[in-house]
């Protein structure tokens, strides 16, 4: 699973669709791999419009980084060449940023999801499914 | 031919064998790519380069691997973990979830421009267990389907009805979720070419896409 898509899995369970703590979910006991993706500063331009900040800045902070800055970078065209290291940068974290293994934890309900082999396992036992 | 829906519940008929010889089969390949390809000039959209779209019964990831290489960034769901195994061995590059639809689709709101669901959405209508009730599933479905889109997003789904009634019951679904839209059928009068498209906007757009 790459970094971009924790911004935006959320628990699925129906009891927590409306708890603010139902994301981000908490990362715990991952492997990383990085690896190498085609570089588009338009989607990335356009990705970090839509993502929520603080919930970056936490998770990257669960997976041991702690180095992002607390304020979401604002008005960045990806036509600007002054702006071409910082979205390289969001480029290697969101997309090239891979977590293979680990569990997400659900802030509300404490439900514990998987991921194996980057696939995450959000199958529900029956007395959760909705 | 019976279908396979009518067997069992997916993630049992798609196991390893099934999946393989899925997967591998060129007439369904070449099905399902014409499909996906349908589903696209469907969706109509106008830019391709930043939109981040969802595919709702991914499988193996023929459909996605089409959308890759129209340039699109996209997730894949499946029930199926055979499937998706088939998929990560020919290491697509959207992220695979493991999950049945019924449940909810797990993002939050306004994350994805867009999706596509191929020979997929017809299972919903299926009571697999007896505790699994269509209306509730199909409900659920559309409705986090529905949040996960932004607004003005837009979503495609080909399925296979097994009759009038289940297209009401799909349909009727869609729309009390929100959506707009409704039923496109190509080659009608053809008994083996006929295709159920479902064609849906999730409210108006600020931008169009
Ligand atoms: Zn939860």
């Amino acid at each position: 699973m790459k970094f971009l898509t924790t911004n935006f899995v959320r628990c699925p369970i129906k009891a927590c669709d409306s708890s603010p703590d139902s994301f981000p979910l908490k990362f715990q006991d991952t492997t990383l791999i990085q690896e190498e993706q085609d570089f588009n500063p338009q989607f990335i331009a356009a990705m970090l419009e839509r993502l929520d900040w603080p919930a970056v800045v936490s998770v990257a902070s669960d997976l041991g980084n702690n180095s992002l800055p607390s304020l979401k970078p604002e008005n960045i065209s990806w036509e600007d060449q002054e702006n071409s290291q910082l979205l390289k940068d969001l480029h290697t974290l969101l997309l090239e940023t891979k977590i293979v293994e680990g569990k997400m934890v659900c802030r509300n309900c404490h439900h514990i999801f998987y991921i194996k082999e980057s696939i995450a396992n959000f199958l529900l036992p029956p007395h959760l499914a909705s | 031919m019976s279908r396979p829906e009518q067997i069992a519940p997916p993630e049992v008929f798609y196991n390893d064998s099934e999946s393989f010889k899925y997967t591998n089969n060129s007439r369904v390949m070449k099905i399902q790519a014409q499909m996906t390809d349908r589903s696209l000039e469907l969706l109509n959209l106008n830019n391709t380069s930043d939109l981040f779209l969802i595919d709702v019964g991914c499988g193996s990831g023929l459909s996605g691997e089409i959308l890759t290489e129209r340039g699109f960034q996209w997730v894949g769901l499946d029930i199926s973990p055979s499937m998706l195994a088939n998929g990560l061995d020919k290491e697509v590059e959207g992220d695979l979830f493991l999950s049945d639809i019924g449940n909810g689709i797990p993002f939050r709101a306004g994350t994805f421009d867009a999706g596509i669901s191929i020979s997929a959405i017809q299972w919903l209508c299926n009571a697999d267990s007896s505790n699994a009730d269509p209306k509730k599933r199909l409900l659920r479905f559309f409705n986090t389907l529905y949040s996960s889109l932004k607004r003005g997003g837009k979503f495609v789904a080909q399925f296979y009805p097994a009759n009038d009634n289940q297209i009401e019951q799909i349909t009727s679904s869609a729309k009390t979720a929100g959506f707009q839209g409704g039923i496109i059928v190509d080659d009608p009068e053809s008994k083996k070419n006929k295709k159920h498209y479902l064609v849906l906007t999730a409210g108006v757009s600020e931008r169009q896409i």
